[in-house]
């Protein structure tokens, strides 16, 4: 398997809310995020996300 | 009067609490109705339901969440009514799909590294941001600058909590595109909110 880069470690934070990756997708992309800043912030952005769309599930910002 | 009876009241219909509650449910159902007249329509029967029913509610919140919860339903039906009636290859057509993927590409340099330029900075404190309405102002924005079927797999997920074998089924879809639809909405919907939202905070 070839290193993965910042485009296939986004897909894969994406589709673990989706489903079930396999050990070693998350090992590779564990080890991607640990030295990539950027993608680190990615995978908590995307939790931010979920929140924000929690928020508005339930009646909004109000 | 006790504060048990007092918080296990009947709902506010009174003009104000109507008013404010409307606006919030037709902000829900215009991100994923984007004709404007269905998410009316849809909020006005969600509405009527609601106060034809003499259900009591243990505080304001409940009696929000209860609204909401008949609100989704009602755009659940009506996605399923309107996906019978138009085949689910023209609302995402092949072509609107690559269209829509080549859109985020730029957002990689040719190594499949972040653009400098793209690259997810830090976001401090966006919970602070959920208090304001400013931020849900940017937030409709950036749904709306969404392609519109990439949109609506996406609020299908992620508002009504359906879940990506179901919206294959009313879309017919494949699950493979679903996950790159929702894919493409979360990278587009994440760098939308840093520019338009996040950018000056520490990179």
């Amino acid at each position: 398997m070839k290193m993965m880069n910042c485009k296939d470690a986004t897909r894969l934070m994406s589709e673990r809310y989706e489903r079930t990756l396999s050990l070693r997708e998350l090992l590779s992309l564990k080890v991607h995020t640990a030295m990539c800043k950027g993608c680190s912030n990615y995978g908590q952005h995307l939790d931010v996300l979920r929140l924000a769309a929690k928020r508005l599930r339930e009646g909004g910002e109000g | 009067m006790s504060n048990a009876s007092a918080q296990a009241g009947a709902p506010p219909w009174d003009d104000a609490s109507i008013a404010a509650i409307r606006r919030d449910m037709l902000r829900f159902a215009r991100m994923q109705l984007r004709d404007g007249g269905a998410a009316e329509d849809m909020v006005q029967e969600a509405l009527m339901a609601a106060m034809t029913s003499a259900k009591s509610f243990a505080g304001r919140s409940a009696f929000k969440t209860w609204m909401f919860a008949i609100l989704r339903n009602k755009i659940v039906d009506h996605i399923r009514a309107s996906s019978r009636e138009i085949c689910g290859s023209d609302l995402v057509g092949s072509s609107e799909m690559d269209a829509g993927l080549e859109a985020f590409d730029v957002l990689f340099k040719r190594g499949g590294h972040w653009n400098p330029d793209d690259r997810p900075s830090t976001w401090s404190d966006p919970e602070a941001a959920f208090e304001q309405d400013a931020f849900w102002a940017v937030f409709d924005i950036c749904m709306n600058n969404l392609p519109e079927h990439i949109a609506r797999v996406y609020t299908m997920r992620e508002l009504l909590e359906l879940d990506t074998a179901e919206i294959c089924a009313e879309l017919g879809i494949t699950s493979n595109n679903c996950f790159v639809i929702l894919h493409r909405a979360r990278l587009g919907l994440r760098e939308c909110l840093e520019n338009r939202w996040f950018q000056g905070e520490s990179r």
